[in-house]
């Protein structure tokens, strides 16, 4: 090292020649300052374009990735920018500890205040929201199935709260392991199909992301192998996968306590080594698709069950209220189902599981800790220490007006204002389908049955619904149980998810019953069953008479599928509609769709094509002028 | 030293490199870089071995590794070998018994066979020697995170030093005392020990080690032992050869411990095998101080039994000063243990 060799030099040469030494000195670390890591002459330009370039990803990975801290400057740990509006990953351990309000400070060293937006206790993953700006840094989230045992990858965040500047420490390594199953203490945080780093993730690095060197983000890092030897890396910490984020981020934005999905049955591997079905719940979706004890299970998710280990891989990243396919194979015959995923905890159970008293998670397990820095009392007391050397941190005050306009507490929520925001997005976008609120209350459809001549008649008002399919009527009092119709499993069905889709367009998901947004899921519209190529919808569910019901859009704000909800033992109704047209009343456009297809369970029961429409006032509306118009299909 | 020349000449040379650089690194070569084939390759040789163990603290799993088309593996001797049969579970899913061919004790290795063909194995034969500096890799099942057909865990590191172990101050409790790899990574976790260690081409460099603690600064060490160290034992225990433990070979302490330090006088030695009784403590001596008292019989010196006061006097003789020192006795009726370690 020819620096190194000039200092040395240097000491030795001082009186005699100092100067030219001294000048000779300041020239070396000049050219040392503008070629770091090229001293070594030898080094192919390759390997130093390519240190180049991973500095620069790493500075650019600096800048979306946040040190997070509770109001009273406890709690802690890391995150990560992932829109330019501000809403950001870490842990559902590092946010409990925060509350619903926490300060964020970025790279640039300026501290925001966030707010919680989703909770997903069971994944250890939260979303908040930085407030304030619309220009945020961001990180993208990678494909993390490509994630390759071996390659380079660097964990950013504020380990033991080392950022008092609120510049991230980046720590390299390679990634030691792929699809790892991470046990839940009792049945929260579970780490399904996570990564494996062997770089140095420790308490504070909590929330904080695990990027690739293209600077994309495969994980959000949440936990170690610990044992004896203290709470400090040993070489094993584990990411939660960006997949799995990406899965549950349309259901975290949702405001709600989010949860995991189960499948309501168990696998086990038999004595051939094969994955097979070790026990079934009669009542679940799965049974009525056909699932049966002993049924070897070949896939799910489109993901391949290698072992048992891999099948709570893949369910453990899959939320709650998910339909997923599954291949099994039994005698030699193969076949694929869609199921209903149904979820891990009550609603009673979650809310219990992150109330106040709860609010720092179970214990640590024997050698998985989360890498909790509320546990070791050391970060925290360091970094109130810093803290008070830190003038400009204690005079920055929480802007709390902001913060409150963007906050609010319900039973069941991590934060109401997120769900009614996404609700009043969808009903904006409902209305822009045509005021149905004041003109359309009785409705009539005409066509035929999908390719065949037999007509249908069609017609729905506030209390009835009449569907007349060549000779046969058929008729809905709206008065009576709706979920005798779903028992039922007729084609009564469609009459009834339909009142349901116009009744939602008439009064909007404030009016027609007590109504949640769900969040996104994926709507198998087409033949294919393949989770992948499904749309992921928004979904809004109601409680509207004595059933359930959930609202799939489409990305236009259309309202692409109904389920209607009875006995949970049942299947429930399925009123698939698209081919939306513009119906003119008036001045008036009304969209309703040319395609409505019903289905149970997996089965197509009735597909109609419309060809016109009336859509009239209610009788007690002005009822004076009424047009007809033929669809232009 | 650099001349002036020299060093404006670089400006120019490092766009130079930019510019090539950009061109010649693709994307996806640089995300992955060229470990993952080296890893998957390597981690097809290596097994997850489970045995006894896992109740008082002591783990039922441990790494091992292929080293012959015979399905001989190589791993370290520990209580989890302590059972007829163990199972031997290869990356690719491959679920073998293993039962245990031979023990080097002296080395702390053992050599178990499957005799069933392994779908990869390193080449003892053909070890390279490792550089201080030099990158390396680590492969082992530590934690025993990887289980079935999952794939063993995988670190990166540099060799830190090329030393010997400095088991002999009872710093490190350990039987091996030879040349070692230490490593600048975790690799030396619980379940690791019997794990290989390559260089970043994937040649086999040495063997991880079990888990040893600094005392005193309750360090772990994370290290290695080279191939070339094992090489003569593992060629013995594959021709059926067994291997006895070696003769003490300790070397007696730079500052040993004596009767005479401690305040112990012995009754007299009359006859070949005396047993050691004490017959008078000096007053505040060490021994005093530790609660020693006359007509006590030493029993065990730490884990050395004593037989006769010639033995006692011998095995003083490998106590440093420094070291630890803890008395068995028998007085009376009763086994009392003393504890004159420290100054």
């Amino acid at each position: 090292m020819h620096v190194a060799q000039l200092h040395y030099d240097s000491s030795h040469g001082r009186g005699r020649g100092g100067w030219v030494l001294a000048l000779a000195l300041s020239l070396a670390v000049c050219w040392q300052d503008a070629t770091i890591g090229s001293e070594l002459p030898d080094v192919s330009s390759k390997v130093l374009q390519a240190q180049q370039d991973r500095m620069r990803v790493m500075r650019q990975a600096a800048e979306a990735t946040i040190s997070i801290f509770g109001l009273d400057g406890g709690g802690g740990g890391s995150g990560v920018i992932i829109t330019p509006d501000g809403y950001a990953l870490t842990n559902y351990h590092v946010s409990s500890a925060c509350g619903d309000h926490m300060r964020c400070g970025l790279s640039d060293g300026s501290m925001v205040d966030a707010v919680i937006v989703g909770i997903d206790a069971t994944g250890d993953v939260s979303l908040i929201q930085l407030l304030g700006r619309d220009d945020f840094p961001t990180a993208p989230l990678a494909d993390s199935a490509s994630v390759q045992v071996g390659q380079w990858c660097f964990a950013a965040g504020n380990p033991f709260m080392l950022a008092s500047n609120r510049q991230p420490s980046i720590s390299l390594g390679i990634v030691s392991g792929t699809n790892r199953y991470q046990y839940p203490d009792g049945t929260l945080l579970e780490y399904a199909d996570c990564i494996q780093t062997d770089a140095a993730i420790n308490p504070g690095n909590s929330g904080g992301p695990l990027f690739n060197l293209a600077g994309e983000v495969i994980g959000i890092n949440g936990r170690c192998s610990f044992e004896k030897r203290g709470r400090v890396n040993v070489g094993v910490g584990y990411a939660i996968s960006a997949n799995q984020i990406k899965y549950f981020l349309g259901v975290l934005r949702s405001g709600r306590l989010v949860d995991h999905a189960t499948l309501g049955a168990t696998v086990s591997t038999d004595s051939a080594g094969k994955i097979v079905v070790s026990n079934i719940l009669s009542s679940s979706d799965a049974f009525r698709r056909g699932l049966r004890y002993g049924d070897e299970v070949l896939s799910l998710a489109d993901r391949e069950v290698s072992s048992t280990n891999m099948f709570k891989n893949i369910l453990g990243t899959l939320p709650k209220n998910w339909r997923v396919p599954m291949t099994v194979r039994r005698d030699g015959e193969t076949r694929t189902m869609l199921v209903r995923l149904t979820g891990v905890h009550t609603e009673k159970q979650l809310i219990e599981l992150v109330s106040p008293e709860r609010s720092t998670p179970p214990g640590p397990r024997r050698s998985d800790d989360p890498t909790e820095t509320e546990k070791g009392p050391q970060p925290q007391q360091e970094l109130s220490e810093r803290l008070r050397g830190e003038p400009d941190l204690m005079r920055l005050v929480p802007d709390k007006q902001l913060v409150q306009s963007r906050l609010e507490r319900r039973p069941g929520f991590a934060n109401y204002y997120y769900n009614q925001m996404n609700q009043q997005r969808l009903w904006q976008s409902l209305q822009g389908q045509g005021d149905f609120a004041t003109t359309a209350e009785n409705w009539e459809f005409q066509g035929n049955l999908a390719g065949e001549k037999t007509p249908f008649l069609l017609r729905l008002d506030d209390r009835s619904g009449i569907l007349r399919i060549g000779s046969r009527e058929l008729s809905v009092d709206f008065q009576e149980s709706v979920s005798d119709v779903v028992a039922a499993r007729d084609q009564r069905g469609l009459l009834v998810a339909l009142r349901a889709a116009q009744q939602l367009l008439k009064t909007g998901p404030f009016q027609i019953g007590d109504s949640v947004y769900l969040g996104t899921a994926p709507v198998y519209m087409g033949n294919s069953q393949i989770l992948a190529e499904q749309p992921l919808m928004d979904v809004l569910q109601s409680l509207w008479y004595d059933a359930t019901v959930r609202f799939s859009f489409d990305a236009s704000g259309r309202i692409a599928l109904v389920e209607v909800f009875g006995d949970p033992e049942n299947d429930p109704i399925e009123l698939y509609m698209n081919d939306y047209q513009a119906v003119e009343y008036g001045e008036e456009k009304f969209y309703v769709p040319t395609r409505l297809r019903l289905q149970y369970g997996t089965q197509t029961t009735l597909l109609l094509e419309r060809q016109s429409a009336v859509l009239k006032p209610s009788a007690n509306a002005a009822s004076s002028s009424v047009s007809e118009e033929k669809a232009d299909s | 030293m650099i001349s002036r020349s020299s060093i404006i000449l670089r400006g120019p040379l490092l766009v130079f490199f930019c510019v090539i650089g950009i061109g010649s690194l693709s994307g996806q070569d640089m995300l992955l870089g060229s470990l993952n084939s080296v890893a998957l390759e390597a981690e097809l040789k290596t097994v997850k071995l489970y045995g006894a163990g896992g109740i008082a603290g002591l783990d039922s799993y441990q790494s091992g590794f292929y080293i012959s088309d015979q399905g001989h593996i190589l791993t370290v001797w520990s209580t989890v070998l302590d059972v007829d049969t163990l199972i031997a579970i290869s990356s690719d899913g491959t679920r073998n018994e293993a039962s245990v061919v031979g023990i080097d004790p002296n080395l702390e290795i053992a050599i178990l066979a499957t005799g069933k063909r392994p779908s990869g194995f390193f080449d003892w034969e053909q070890t390279v020697e490792a550089q201080a500096g030099e990158r390396v890799l680590a492969f082992s099942n530590l934690f025993g995170i990887a289980a079935g057909s999952e794939r063993s865990s995988i670190q990166q590191g540099n060799i830190m030093a090329i030393t010997d172990l400095q088991a002999r101050r009872g710093f490190i409790e350990s039987v091996y005392q030879g040349k070692v790899y230490v490593i600048d990574a975790m690799t030396n976790n619980p379940g690791a020990a019997g794990g290989a260690l390559t260089n970043v081409d994937g040649q086999l460099l040495g063997l991880l080690g079990k888990e040893l603690r600094d005392n005193r600064a309750n360090i772990w060490l994370n290290y290695a032992i080279p191939m070339s160290v094992l090489r003569v034992s593992i060629r013995q225990l594959l021709s059926g050869e067994t291997i006895t433990r070696a003769v003490d070979e300790r070397t007696p302490a730079d500052r040993p411990c004596s009767l005479a330090d401690l305040g112990i006088t012995l009754i007299p030695d009359v006859l070949s095998k005396t047993p050691a009784y004490i017959d008078l403590v000096q007053p505040n001596s060490k021994a005093d101080r530790a609660g020693l008292q006359s007509d006590d019989l030493i029993l065990f010196v730490n884990t050395t039994r004593i037989v006769s006061q010639a033995s006692l006097i011998e095995e003083l003789n490998y106590i440093d000063r420094a070291d630890n020192l803890v008395l068995l006795v028998q007085r009376g009726r009763e086994l009392k243990e003393f504890d004159l370690s420290g100054p």
